[in-house]
């Protein structure tokens, strides 16, 4: 046998993901992307601890212009905006992660395991979701909500079943081109059980894909929630949402356009903030690697 | 370099000092290149993956991929100094006077746009030529490379001719300007050796009607010893060697080409094959003094002090300050020496048997028939080119493939259809070893889970007992312990090929099937696994299962062969037979096909149509 | 050396796009074969899509029958449910179902009492109209776009390009179109109509300008959507070998960009256009509501206020129906189009 034990080059600092997520935050879009979500979901979280009335409190007469008391002036019926401005950002934060945690989730699973069985189950699956995926999202959501009533974590759920089929697109995509390789034949030659094979080889390999669907889910799920919220089927009056505050002031829109202005901007910044960190994201894998699904 | 008195007839291309870089890096990918063409000249430009061979082709035509650029040097063709050329001028040149003919057909020919429009299109952008005249050129032309003229031809599209006809198309294009020079990349690499000969042979007729020169990429020693008239053997971006190719073959001056030689295995007689220990520093990591000094056996320390300059060596010119002192003259090449436990021949009981296996591809028969047996220690190679039904055949044996019937044995014991329907003791015992190690490991687990897999598996072992069974099996393969916490992608090739043949030891396997296990390999790196398999062969008296379309690695490895061709076996007997004495005409096309080392002088077995045109 | 023609693993590319494609792969039937088998897909998935709307429409709670008639008494709800033949199993309402629904009765609007037909006549002119007219501007606009991003990948324009285009996808369309109208129609320019006024006999043809701003909320939401895809296409294309084999047969620069790239990029530009458009059915919703605009998208968010059954229900089919021929069609030309995908099938 060759004597010579062969020699090895130092080992590398830092794996893939971790000099991935390094690589994002040295692009300048993605530090501005991370500052705006970083502040926007500040607001959103932390601003009821700052806001000065009551969100539902008609406190003055409608429609007034900024002052010292009310400094992004009254809306429609007459409450401060700025304290429905730091109100209204806690449901839409909140929907808009669950839901895209749970679409990402079940649907990574669903498209594992129809990209790993290849067999009639893949088929079956997939011509499930192509349904699912024959409804525009809002109209699904609008559909259900029509029938159910207008209840949060329905709406929630609803987004992500919506998200469920594109995700499993993806997923299964992924999955099917590492099924294809051959350490995933390796394994299957040792007897290794289907389980531990997608836990074991399939998994790891599409963490960071779905990492990247996760971020544009979330942008898009920021989006949905918000237009839920403007139809009116999301979060109810009198409760603050800055939705909602968009449609409530339509009448407004030529005297005072403030109270829709500033939620829409809001919404506007959370979703371009994530939106920015994504992409950063997204291209930093693609240059790190190159061997990957 | 001083100027090539071969080459003083008339010299069509010229490139001094040639330097290609990474854009953003710096890092030298080709430096210091200077080489002539002469005209009506073959050069043959080999060199192993990473030496820059491509680029330094590409550089000719004046050419730097993305992300990389032409950085210092001149490149003249045909009195045109091509780097000084605006973008324009430069457009003119390409397929005029300097044309390219692509490494792989199937991608370099647009699929959307149909063959006749894509050779059409070469003419009408470079020349006034009127329809009917171009008309004419392709049809002359594509005369010449041997391939149908009709309308119906040209009409066709990339994915309805085979991969020989894509590449003559290609070669047609890259003639239809009768241009002085033609860089060719590669332009058998991928093809079968019958078509690979067949290419050949008419690239070989093609330079010496048109009288054009042309510079042959490849890192097939083999290939450039036939059909080259001067060879640039290129290492780590640098021309480590430069020469008549009879003379480099027979007498190499560089320590790098001599090696390299040696690690290709001869069609004729059994050699041992050399590997060279070490990898090609990449570029950016290149050390300061001589490039090789790394993996050179004669390395002093005034080699690392300072770049080498060219010393001149009889006929050739080498970047090696101790090559006139090194010289040992007309290279001999050792015979391996027959070992005690080689050969052993069928003896007692077959360790497997198979028996009439006949495989499907959905409705399609891919195996017909087949039979063979596997003793102890003893390695069984199967040949065929793609098509012949060799992998599906070692899947069905591994129980990869689904549907084939007949028997299989082992220790005369059928076995089941599928790994699924085997028992865990049969599976441990077979061991299969795949074509790529870049696919054969999963990159985001270590190397040490890679091989625990097995481990867990067939002997239930975890934590410190499983560790330790790994640092051994990696021990049996020459890599060491830590090499465990490694990824696949900080190892090389041949470190992961290695790996994978580790994999496959952990199970303690009786039988080994190895599926192409080389072919994804550099030559010299090649070596080292044949080397390796050897070994383990006799040490652990391994019955090897060696699969492969390179009918010249077969003499070193095996002592039987069995030849495939379209699903049934058309040969077989013990190793020196077959290929001394070829019985089938389709083995003996085979042994034809395959290009060997040619050595200069004397007369040699050529290449399927080197004759033609004398 | 034979000369089979031999046809690797299928095309990879619309796949990724996300769409609902099924492309053939290679060693297939013939096309009529595979044209037929994915009409036959389609009407499938179609079948599930009323499977979905009978269930979330017949047989979820809220009773319809005391939600339309009010407070009543168990016999008038009994009374009611065999009128409308609820009584009856499952399948046998599902079948009825079907049969009104392929036959166009979907009853009348229990708010205003129009037949639902012609309801989603008058309205789905509106929105046919909204749809076609952004599709027209935005498919063109996004692959010149992405083109140009390509091309000049990595030179300032593209980084501006990417950075507007990153900015206009993540917002919702309505939010734009909100600054759109706060911008043009009231506070800075007052130059638009704020509120789409459609009389009830007109159609948006004949009011113009009523289209201008939801017209623009949509391209700016869908165009940076598809430029995008069309850049990472082209970057392929331009990056591909047969690219590099044209450069360097000194092809000019024009003749490789417009033969060689734009004719590969072709597939991505149906795809594109399929997306550009099943965004858009989507996108109207919000876009008809915020502009008060008689549409189909407008109708269904009053019809779930007022749960008008029969309005929610031929909406929502009709939606769906869009999507699976809109997909069907980008299939088929996308096979038309690709010659390894139709020549195969000879
Ligand atoms: S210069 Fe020294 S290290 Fe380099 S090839 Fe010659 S002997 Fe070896």
């Amino acid at each position: 046998m060759s004597t010579q034990a062969i020699e090895l080059p130092a080992a590398r600092a830092g794996r893939g993901r971790r000099s991935a997520a390094a690589r994002a935050l040295r692009q300048r879009r993605t530090q501005v992307g991370l500052v705006i979500t970083l502040l926007v979901l500040a607001v959103a979280l932390f601003g009821p601890l700052f806001a000065q009335y009551e969100p539902s409190a008609i406190v003055s007469i409608p429609a007034q212009g900024p002052s010292a008391q009310f400094p992004l002036g009254t809306d429609a019926l007459g409450r401060d905006v700025l304290s429905r401005v730091l109100w209204g950002g806690r449901g839409l934060v909140w929907m808009a992660f669950l839901a895209t945690a749970l679409g990402v989730l079940v649907g990574a699973a669903l498209g594992m395991l129809a990209g790993y069985s290849r067999s009639w189950l893949d088929d079956a699956l997939m011509r499930t979701m192509d349904v699912i995926l024959a409804f525009p999202q809002i109209i699904l959501v609008l559909l259900f909500v029509s029938m159910l009533g207008t209840k949060l974590w329905l709406v929630s759920v609803l987004i992500a079943i919506s998200w469920v089929p594109q995700v499993a697109r993806v997923a299964r995509g992924v999955t099917t081109e590492i099924v294809e390789r051959e350490y995933i034949q390796a394994a299957e030659a040792i007897k290794t059980p289907a389980r531990r094979i997608l836990r074991k080889e399939v998994l790891p390999n599409i963490i960071t894909p779905l990492a990247v669907e996760f971020g544009l889910r979330l942008t898009w799920s920021i989006a949905l929630v918000a237009a839920i919220s403007f139809l009116g089927f999301g979060i109810q009056p009198p409760n603050a949402d800055w939705g909602l505050m968009i449609s409530e002031n339509r009448e407004i829109i030529t005297i005072q356009p403030l109270p829709l202005v500033v939620p829409a901007v809001c919404i506007a910044l959370l979703a371009i903030g994530t939106n920015f960190v994504t992409d950063g994201f997204a291209r930093a894998v693609a240059r790190t690697s190159g061997g990957e699904g | 370099m001083t100027p090539d008195p071969a080459a003083a007839t008339s010299i069509v291309a010229e490139v001094e000092g040639l330097r290609v870089e990474v854009a953003a890096s710096g890092a030298e990918i080709v430096d210091q290149a200077s080489f002539t063409v002469g005209e009506g000249e073959v050069v043959g430009l080999v060199g192993e993956s990473g030496s820059g061979k491509t680029t330094a082709a590409l550089a000719l035509l004046g050419y730097a991929r993305r992300g990389t650029r032409i950085a210092a040097g001149r490149v003249v063709v045909a009195g045109i100094d091509m780097l000084a050329l605006s973008a324009e001028e430069m457009r003119g040149v390409r397929g005029k006077v300097i044309s390219y003919v692509p490494q792989d057909p199937t991608v370099a020919l647009n699929p959307g746009l149909r063959i006749g429009l894509q050779l059409e299109e070469t003419l009408s952008e470079h020349t006034g030529a009127s329809a009917a005249e171009r008309a004419e050129r392709i049809a002359t032309v594509l005369e010449e490379v041997r391939l149908p003229t009709d309308r119906q031809f040209l009409k066709r599209y990339a994915h309805q001719l085979s991969g020989g006809q894509q590449q003559r198309v290609c070669i047609a294009m890259a003639f239809l300007l009768q241009p002085k020079l033609i860089v060719m990349d590669e332009p058998t690499t991928g093809l079968d050796v019958s078509t690979q000969a067949h290419v050949l042979k008419i690239i070989r007729e093609m330079c010496q009607r048109h009288r054009a020169s042309a510079v042959y990429v490849s890192h097939d020693l083999a290939v450039i010893s036939n059909l080259a008239q001067r060879v640039i053997v290129m290492y780590a971006g640098r021309l480590v060697e430069v020469g008549p190719s009879d003379a480099i073959f027979e007498q190499p001056g560089h320590p790098y080409t001599a090696k390299l030689i040696e690690a290709i295995p001869d069609l004729e007689a059994k050699m041992t094959l050399v590997a060279i220990p070490g990898k090609v520093p990449p570029p950016g990591q290149r050390p300061g003094g001589c490039v090789f000094a790394d993996r050179c056996d004669f390395a002093i320390d005034k080699c690392r002090a300072a770049a080498p300059p060219y010393e001149k060596l009889r006929e050739q010119d080498v970047l090696c300050i101790r090559a006139v002192e090194l010289d040992r003259g007309k290279r001999q090449r050792s015979a391996q020496h027959p070992t005690a436990a080689a050969g052993t021949g069928a003896q007692g009981p077959a360790l497997l048997k198979v028996a009439g296996v006949d495989a499907f591809y959905g409705e399609r028969q891919v195996l017909a028939g087949v039979s063979f047996e596997l003793h102890p220690s003893e390695c069984i190679a199967l040949v065929g080119e793609s098509g012949s039904g060799k992998t599906t055949l070692s899947r069905a044996v591994a129980g990869l493939h689904h549907k084939w019937t007949g028997e299989i044995e082992v220790d005369q014991t059928p076995v089941a259809t599928t790994v699924a329907q085997r028992p865990k003791e049969l599976c441990r015992r077979m061991q299969y070893v795949f074509q790529s190690p870049f696919n054969s490991l999963n990159p985001r687990r270590s190397i040490g889970d890679a091989v625990r897999g097995p481990i867990q598996q067939f002997f239930g072992l975890r934590g410190k007992a499983a560790d330790e069974r790994v640092a051994a099996a990696l021990e049996r393969v020459s890599l060491p312990a830590r090499a465990m916490d490694r990824y696949p992608d900080e190892l090389s090739g041949g470190e992961r090929q290695r790996v994978a043949i580790a994999r496959a030891l952990a199970a303690e396997p009786e039988i080994l099937i190895c599926d192409e296990v080389t072919s994804a390999l550099d030559t010299s790196v090649q070596a080292a696994i044949i080397d390796l398999l050897q070994d383990l062969q006799q040490q652990e008296r391994l019955g090897i299962l060696f699969v492969t379309h390179n009918i010249a690695l077969v003499r070193t490895i095996a002592e039987r062969v069995l030849v495939l061709s379209e699903g049934t076996v058309v040969e077989e007997g013990l190793t020196a037979t077959v290929l001394d004495t070829p019985h089938h005409p389709y083995t003996r096309s085979l042994i034809e096909d395959t290009p060997n080392i040619t050595e200069g002088g004397q007369p040699h077995r050529v290449v399927a149509g080197a004759d033609v045109g004398e | 050396m034979s000369s089979d023609a031999l046809v690797q693993a299928g095309e990879p590319a619309p796949g990724d796009l996300g769409l609902g494609s099924d492309l053939p792969r290679s060693g297939g039937a013939r096309l009529s074969v595979w044209v037929l088998r994915r009409i036959a897909l389609s009407l499938l998935t179609l079948l599930g899509v009323s499977i979905i709307v009978f269930l979330a429409t017949q047989t979820l709670p809220g009773d319809p029958a005391r939600e339309i008639l009010g407070h009543v008494t168990p016999a008038q709800v009994a009374a009611f449910n065999k009128l409308h033949g609820l009584d009856k199993p499952l399948l046998t309402q599902y079948v009825d179902w079907l049969k009104n629904t392929v036959t166009g009765s979907f009853g009348s609007s229990i708010a205003t009492h129009e037949a639902v037909t012609h309801l989603i006549g008058r309205r789905g002119l509106n929105t046919l109209a909204l749809v076609l007219l952004s599709a027209l501007i935005s498919i063109p606009l996004s692959l010149l776009i992405g083109t140009i991003s390509a091309v000049r990948r990595d030179r300032p324009v593209d980084h501006g390009i990417q950075t507007v285009l990153l900015t206009l996808t993540a917002m919702p369309e309505f939010v734009i179109a909100l600054l759109l109208l706060v911008l043009f129609a009231t506070t800075v320019f007052t130059w638009l109509p704020a509120v789409a006024v459609i009389g009830p006999g007109e159609t948006a043809f004949q009011n113009p300008e009523m289209l201008v701003l939801p017209v623009a909320a949509l391209v700016l939401a869908v165009v940076p959507y598809v430029a995008r895809l069309q850049r990472a296409t082209m970057i392929d294309v331009l990056e591909s070998e047969y690219v590099h084999m044209a450069r360097l047969k000194g092809l000019r620069e024009g003749t490789i960009i417009r033969r060689h790239a734009m004719r590969n990029s072709l597939v991505a530009a149906i795809q594109g256009s399929s997306l550009t458009l099943i965004y858009l059915t989507g996108g109207v919703v919000t876009i008809e509501f915020l502009f008060a605009y008689p549409g189909l998208g407008s109708a269904l968010t009053s019809a779930v206020q007022t749960r008008d059954l029969p309005v929610i229900q031929a909406i929502v089919l009709v939606f769906a129906a869009a999507y699976v021929l809109i997909n069907l069609c980008a299939d088929l030309l996308t096979v038309y189009v690709t010659p390894k995908l139709r020549t195969q099938f000879r």
